[in-house]
C-alpha cells in the first residue's frame, strides 16, 4: 500500500427519495505516471490508482477506469440518483493491489 | 551537382516520410478511439467537453464531460504520451451522465470526449487546450 493514501468524500447526509445529489470525492495518491524519471536517469515505474467505483446499496453508480493522465490527488464529482435511504461505497484500486474504500450513509425524508 | 533519377526518387521517398511523420503521433490515439467505438462512425456533437482554453499547469487541468443518455464517455488527451485519461462508465442509478475530474496534459493539444449514446451510436467533441507548464515531469 502506498503511503498517505486516504480517501475523502463529500456526500450529503440526508435526501429525498428520488433525488439527484452531487457527490464530489478526493484520494490522497501520487499517482506515479511512469513517464518521470529520476536523478539517475532511470524511470520511475508507474503507481497509479486504475480504477474508481461507486455504487449505492449494490447497484452501480459510476465506474471509472483510470489512466496515467489523471492527475495527483485524483479528483472526482458526478451526480447519482438516491432511490432510498442507503450506504454508498467507494472504492478505488491501486495498481499494487490495494482497495481503499469509504462508505457513506444517506437517510431519506 | 547532378540528379539522377534514383536519387530524385529517395529524396521524393524521404520528403514523404517526413510529412507522414507528425500524423504518427495520433496513432496511438487513433487506435484507442478504434478500440472503444469498435470501429463506428463518430458523429461531432451530442456531447459537452469543458476544459479551459488556457491552463497555466498542465499538472492539473479540470475537465468536465456529460453527455445525456450516454452509458459511457472516454476522454482522451491526443498529445499525451499515452492518449488515454479515464473512462466513465455510468451505472443505473448515475443521477446524470456528468463527471468531472482534473486531468495533466503534457503540452498544448486537443482533448477529445467520445461518448457511447443510449442507442449505441458514438458522438465526438474536441477541445484545444493551451498548456504553458507540461505535466509529465521528466
Amino acid at each position: 500500500m502506498a503511503d498517505g493514501v486516504r480517501p475523502r468524500v463529500k456526500a450529503p447526509r440526508s435526501a429525498e427519495a428520488g433525488e439527484v445529489v452531487t457527490i464530489k470525492t478526493l484520494i490522497s495518491h501520487k499517482m506515479e505516471s511512469g513517464q518521470r524519471k529520476n536523478k539517475d536517469g532511470s524511470v520511475i515505474p508507474r503507481s497509479i490508482i486504475n480504477r474508481f467505483t461507486c455504487e449505492f446499496n449494490g447497484t452501480s453508480v459510476l465506474d471509472v477506469k483510470m489512466e496515467p493522465a489523471i492527475s495527483t490527488n485524483p479528483y472526482f464529482e458526478f451526480e447519482a440518483t438516491i432511490p432510498e435511504a442507503g450506504d454508498m461505497k467507494f472504492t478505488w484500486y491501486d495498481d499494487d493491489g490495494s482497495v481503499y474504500e469509504d462508505t457513506k450513509t444517506i437517510k431519506v425524508g | 551537382m547532378d540528379f539522377t533519377r534514383r536519387d530524385t526518387l529517395a529524396l521524393g521517398a524521404g520528403a514523404v516520410a517526413l510529412t507522414v511523420l507528425p500524423f504518427r503521433v495520433n496513432a496511438a490515439g487513433e487506435d484507442a478511439i478504434a478500440e472503444f467505438t469498435g470501429g463506428a462512425d463518430v458523429a461531432e456533437g451530442g456531447v459537452n467537453l469543458d476544459a479551459p482554453e488556457i491552463a497555466e499547469n498542465g499538472n492539473t487541468v479540470p475537465i468536465s464531460v456529460s453527455a445525456e443518455g450516454a452509458s459511457a464517455i472516454m476522454v482522451l488527451a491526443m498529445g499525451n504520451p499515452t492518449p488515454g485519461v479515464a473512462t466513465f462508465n455510468f451505472g443505473e442509478l448515475a443521477g446524470s451522465q456528468f463527471a468531472s475530474t482534473r486531468i495533466r496534459l503534457a503540452g498544448t493539444q486537443d482533448v477529445v470526449a467520445i461518448a457511447k449514446l443510449a442507442d449505441g451510436s458514438f458522438a465526438k467533441a474536441t477541445k484545444n487546450v493551451k498548456v504553458t507548464i507540461g505535466g509529465c515531469g521528466g
